[in-house]
């Protein structure tokens, strides 16, 4: 047992070193000026002080949200960390009317005591407050809490900062092969850890709706199949390994189905599947055409896939029962790999003119489509579960990078990691 | 050897998270004072590390070609003569295009003469796309050509059981980097021998 825990260990170190050198990065790198300023006070410390900043991270997460502009620490007045400690019409000079404060308390450096507070400063009340008892590493998550509840406080939608991110890493070796990871980080790229690793490549992870499973497409065993696996246990199951292509998985809104996309009548189309009794309802039948990248409306009834069935790649809307499919898109001669937003509003999509290929999103009531981004080596965007950002895969410097937007374009950010390929990003829904 | 050791070290890490996960955290009957901070939240989650490490297992890239030149010159079968258009065993695409080109068609025949004259010969064809736009749709636009390839070769005598398809999409490029040279090298379908 000793043996097999040091062993263990070992390998966990390892895991760890690739890890840390994987962790993300963010960086702004356009501004939103919509944005709310607000007052982060660095917490206040008793007794042990801990590993994380906490207030640091809230105020990186306010920041990166493209929502709030956090005032710098030089003009804060004072630093209280609790509601006796401020003179509310001090405040009130500064332009910002949310003021945070809170302190951290631990007596063996083990267990902490976390406390904030978020006031409004022309009315002089308490918007919300909290305390937390938990050990050293649920500190991060805490924080991410923290965050979750100001946003809403001072936005009334809900915050996403205690989401998870999964994307695929790739690490070239010097003899020319590839492992790739599925990795799992948080939402602001920290404590990347590892689900599944291979030297075929992964693809296309999708969240269930609950956020405590994810589907793939792995070619372990020499073809495209698709997987999907627990994350709290680990366990994996071969869902699809049909003839041909195996690919596109996405969770339908209830957790039951999976739509796909499998080539074993021998053209790719788009199927469902019932995940408790594997039985396949085919959606689309173009014979001659690709059909793939099915996802889900909100409303679980009704699919949105890519199709080239007018000749070129384009975004189709469909009943998830089949029958007659809707053209979507017709600007631009390439669209590809939907995404819809929480609300079902807006299309995001791959958006290709000129050899180029940007990220773009749709109005679905209008049709007004906003090109997003500026480098045009874009791929793969996934909303996030709030519907305010769009997560995607872009390069630089010859390397794979995440990078976010705002559903608006105004707001742009980059995740970028050190020396190793990232790709395939998908943000995780809320979990309840 | 390998692999018993790889899975008693996933089983030592899903032990080691299993240890680690605490309980689920819930916001559950606590309420926002109106002043103070009164609410305790306890056992905030971190969630366990996820997942053991499963490592797939490469397959090869099946038959190599060996060539094998005597004195007298060639003496091997047609296949492995690198002057007869079987050496040939890529075919080149254009962009978000499964058309075979003229120039290819030469090398075609040949091929699907082979497989006709050779009934226990197996090929397997491997579709793949240049880097750009979508993984999704590129993987499967490489079985397109994989599959146009194929339909050739059945029209010129080759029967169906003597393939197997296999699309990379855009996982496994020739020339890595940017621009129409790099992206022509990838945009291919390589017929790999499996059997003679």
């Amino acid at each position: 047992m000793i043996k097999r825990l040091l062993m263990g260990l070992g390998l966990f170190a390892i895991l760890l070193s690739w890890q840390a050198r994987a962790e993300l990065v963010i960086e702004i790198t356009g501004g939103s000026e919509a944005a709310l300023p607000i007052a982060v006070v660095p917490f206040g410390y008793e007794g042990f002080v801990p590993q994380e900043d906490i207030s640091a991270i809230v105020k990186n997460d306010l920041e990166r949200s493209g929502r709030f502009a956090p005032l710098p620490q030089k003009d804060l007045i004072s630093t209280p960390h609790e509601k006796r400690e401020i003179n509310f019409k001090d405040w009130r000079l500064l332009r910002s009317e949310g003021l945070l404060v809170g302190k951290v308390s631990s007596l063996d450096g083990q267990t902490y005591e976390v406390q904030f507070q978020l006031f409004d400063v022309y009315k002089a009340q308490q918007l919300v407050g909290r305390r937390y008892k938990v050990p050293a590493a649920s500190l991060r998550s805490v924080a991410h809490k923290i965050a979750d509840q100001v946003y809403q406080a001072l936005t009334g939608e809900k915050g996403v900062f205690s989401t998870r991110l999964a994307f695929v890493s790739v690490l070239k070796k010097t003899d020319g092969t590839r492992h790739y990871a599925l990795q799992i980080s948080d939402s602001d790229g920290a404590k990347p850890r590892t689900v599944l690793q291979s030297k075929q490549a992964i693809l296309s992870p999708n969240w269930s709706p609950e956020g405590e499973r994810l589907s793939y497409v792995s070619f372990e065993k020499g073809k495209a199949e698709i997987f999907i696996q627990e994350m709290r246990s680990g366990q994996r199951t071969s869902l699809a390994s049909f003839k041909g292509l195996n690919s596109a998985p996405s969770w339908s809104p209830d957790g039951r189905k999976l739509a796909m996309t499998l080539s074993k009548s021998g053209n790719p189309e788009i199927y469902v599947m019932d995940i408790a009794t594997r039985t396949l309802t085919r959606v689309t039948h173009s014979s001659q055409a690709i059909d793939t990248e099915a996802v889900w409306m909100p409303n679980g009834s009704e699919l949105v896939f890519t199709s080239d069935r007018g000749g070129r790649p384009q975004i189709y809307k469909v009943s998830a029962t089949g029958g007659r499919a809707e053209r979507l898109t017709f600007e631009g001669r390439y669209n590809a790999s939907p995404d819809i937003s929480p609300d079902g509003r807006y299309l995001t999509m791959v958006h290709g003119f000129n050899g180029k290929f940007y990220i773009a999103v749709q109005d679905l009531e209008s049709g007004a489509v906003n090109v997003l981004t500026e480098r045009g080596k874009d791929e793969s965007p996934s909303f996030a579960p709030n519907g305010h950002l769009i997560l995607y895969a872009t390069e630089q410097n010859g390397k794979g990078i995440l990078a976010a937007v705002s559903v608006d374009g105004s707001f742009h950010q980059r995740l970028g990691e050190t020396g190793i390929d990232v790709r395939e990003p998908a943000w995780s829904p809320i979990r309840q | 050897m390998k692999l018993v050791k790889l899975s008693s070290v996933a089983f030592a890490l899903v032990w080691l998270s299993g240890c680690n996960t605490l309980g689920l955290n819930s916001d559950d009957g606590l309420m926002d004072g109106e002043d103070g901070v009164v609410v305790e939240d306890r056992g905030v989650s971190a969630e366990g590390l996820d997942g053991d490490g499963i490592n797939g297992t490469a397959i090869g890239d099946g038959a190599e070609t060996q060539v094998i030149v005597g004195e007298d010159g060639y003496t091997g079968t047609d296949l492995d003569d690198p002057t007869n258009a079987l050496s040939n065993r890529v075919v080149y695409f254009e962009y978000d295009s499964s058309a075979v080109r003229e120039q290819d068609q030469l090398t075609l025949e040949a091929h699907a003469a082979y497989l006709a004259d050779n009934p226990t010969a197996r090929v397997r064809l491997e579709g793949h796309t240049d880097q750009r736009g979508s993984r999704e749709y590129n993987l499967a636009l490489g079985e397109r050509r994989a599959l146009a390839i194929r339909q050739i070769l059945m029209i010129q005598g080759a029967s169906a059981n003597q393939f197997q398809l296999i699309s990379f999409g855009e996982e496994r490029p020739q020339s890595e980097g940017d621009g129409e040279v790099n992206w022509q090298n990838n945009r291919r379908v390589e017929l790999v021998y499996t059997g003679r």
